[in-house]
């Protein structure tokens, strides 16, 4: 149920982001989500793909910072009190959320977060049927 | 104004043999005194009674900043500590400072020649001089304050910053002259246009600015914004702080107060000393100092002498107002910052490696400093918090070392330029 994210380094200016794309389209990597965390000088793109391992060598080949981040996927019900819902159980469990993004598409809502624990966030999340993606399930 | 004719207007001949007496008794002196000059001599095969008057004095071995700080911190003093009456400090390499010492002596002599310097300016008793630079180990502040109480001007001893009480007491002070740095005066001219106070409202005559270099553009500039005169002073610590040269108001180079400093200029190649009229290196041998008398100091500051009589009617030499470095050293605010230090303090830090990018710049008439750090796999998190946390340490360990504000920079890794032989380390846009 762990997901492996990959995260890049960029320096705000123009290109740098195409050039990550660029690099995995060439190389068939396939992009399942993406959210990019801005400041005002650099930004951290953050990707989920069908490939981590090798989108990391290649990566650091074009001369990227990048890393493995474990993250987690929720699949909620598209529906208000839904996302409350698995966020309260963490918050009573005691798990943070460093950061999360999600999106909709039709009836279910997927939401990708990093947490404090991951294991102990998988153990109490499924313990009150919230459902969570598994990698391959992520990975297309 | 002349403050000591006797030791300002002498003529040429008259100087040598008192820079002959003075500088064979402080060569006798540092040879018994100072066990580091002994070896250096030692070495050389030399013995006091070698040096006979000034022609000797390039037999001499220099001495550079890092051999102050070799001998961190009071390894190269004459005297014993007990006639020590002050210490000064100006920042260096990992948090070792140069440290000076002053005797008693010592003291009169640097309010002397700052006396001198003041009286140059055109600044005497009537004068109410405020103080802007620095008090504290830089010897800016309290150098400029003991010379000013000598010639019996009205000290306003405010120190550095603040710039609304700077421009308030030169209101109700009604202050005539001012010492600073001269980057803080173009702030210090645009924040009085800002707050709508007037130059011509205040009773402000004469600057003097030092501690950094500065252009003959800036020069103009701070005079007419301010409608002040702007003299220059020239000053080390390691030589004795402000005071060592200063302009009059011919501004037409910087009178060396020889008497007590003898400067030479040597090629930066062959370190022999330049021809006369030639650019150089400015090294000086303190020749009256107790505490810390220096044998040929490298300033690594480029300058010209020029020994012809000024119109002011002082006879001693003058050095060109200095056109550059003979090292890397930058001055950011008035203070010494040398590349390497910074490199010293990424390599301490496990996070990060030692390819960084200085760029120095002016902005709004401060000098700023942004220092370029590429982000590596050690470096690396997928969290902004985590990030900035590690770019906060480093400004902080930056500025405890430099002294001074820094602003870090992360860059993708591979940026900053690789070389074989010496990298492109600091990038200066201020065109001085």
């Amino acid at each position: 149920m762990i997901i492996k994210q990959l995260t890049i380094f960029i320096e705000n200016k123009s290109g740098r982001l195409a050039e990550v794309t660029k690099v995995l389209g060439e190389n068939n990597i396939n992009i399942s989500a993406l959210s990019v965390a801005d400041t005002s000088e650099y930004g951290l793109i953050r990707l989920i793909v069908s490939d981590g391992e090798k989108a990391v060598k290649l990566l650091k080949k074009s001369e990227f910072s990048v890393n493995l981040t474990d993250v987690i996927c929720l699949s909620v019900a598209h529906k208000p009190g839904a996302l409350h819902d698995a966020i309260e159980i963490l918050s009573e469990a005691n798990v943070g959320i460093e950061y999360m993004y999600a999106y909709a598409l039709g009836n279910k809502a997927a939401v990708i977060m990093k947490v404090s624990d991951p294991k102990e966030a998988i153990y109490v999340l499924t313990e009150k049927d919230i459902e969570l993606l598994k990698a391959d399930d992520v990975y297309k | 104004m002349i403050w000591n004719e006797h030791f300002e207007c002498m003529s040429r001949e008259q100087m040598t043999l008192l820079q002959n007496e003075r500088l064979c008794q402080m060569v006798e002196r540092v040879y018994y005194n100072v066990p580091f000059y002994r070896k250096k001599m030692q070495e050389l095969g030399m013995e006091p009674g070698d040096i006979t008057g000034l022609e000797d004095l390039p037999k001499l071995p220099f001495t550079t900043k890092q051999d102050l700080r070799d001998n961190y911190p009071f390894g190269l003093f004459a005297t014993p500590m007990e006639d020590v009456v002050r210490i000064h400090a100006s920042s260096g390499t990992t948090g070792k400072p140069t440290v000076v010492g002053y005797t008693r002596r010592d003291i009169a002599m640097w309010s002397e020649v700052v006396a001198r310097s003041l009286s140059a300016a055109g600044i005497g008793k009537k004068d109410r001089i405020q103080i802007a630079y620095g008090y504290g180990l830089f010897t800016g502040g309290l150098g400029v304050h003991y010379g000013a109480e000598r010639i019996g001007a009205t000290v306003i001893p405010i120190s550095g910053g603040n710039t609304a009480k700077q421009i308030q007491l030169l209101q109700d002070f009604e202050s005539t002259a001012i010492a600073l740095t001269p980057s803080y005066a173009l702030y210090l001219a645009e924040a009085m246009e800002e707050m709508g106070v007037k130059p011509e409202s205040l009773k402000l005559k004469v600057g003097i600015f030092g501690a950094e270099p500065w252009t003959e553009n800036m020069r103009k500039e701070i005079e007419s914004k301010l409608g002040i005169k702007a003299i220059d002073i020239y000053g080390l610590s390691e030589i004795i702080g402000p005071g060592v040269s200063i302009e009059c108001m011919e501004q037409n180079g910087l009178h060396i107060f020889e008497d007590h400093f003898i400067p030479e200029t040597i090629y930066r190649d062959t370190l022999l000393p330049s021809e006369q009229g030639e650019e150089g290196e400015l090294v000086f041998t303190t020749v009256t100092k107790e505490a810390l008398p220096i044998l040929r100091y490298r300033t690594r500051d480029l300058t010209t002498l020029q020994y012809d009589v000024c119109d002011c009617g002082r006879t001693t030499v003058r050095m060109k107002k200095c056109t550059g470095r003979s090292d890397d050293m930058l001055i950011i605010r008035g203070v010494n910052i040398f590349p390497s230090q910074i490199e010293s303090v990424l390599l301490e830090l496990s996070e990060t490696k030692p390819h960084y990018l200085l760029i120095v710049d002016r902005k709004n008439n401060l000098d700023t400093l942004e220092v370029w750090v590429e982000v590596d796999d050690m470096f690396f998190s997928d969290e902004i918090k985590q990030l900035e946390a590690l770019t906060n340490k480093i400004v902080n360990a930056l500025q405890s070392t430099l002294g001074i504000g820094v602003k870090v920079r992360l860059v993708e890794p591979k940026t900053i330029e690789r070389s074989e032989g010496k990298a492109k380390r600091v990038i200066d846009k201020r065109k001085i």
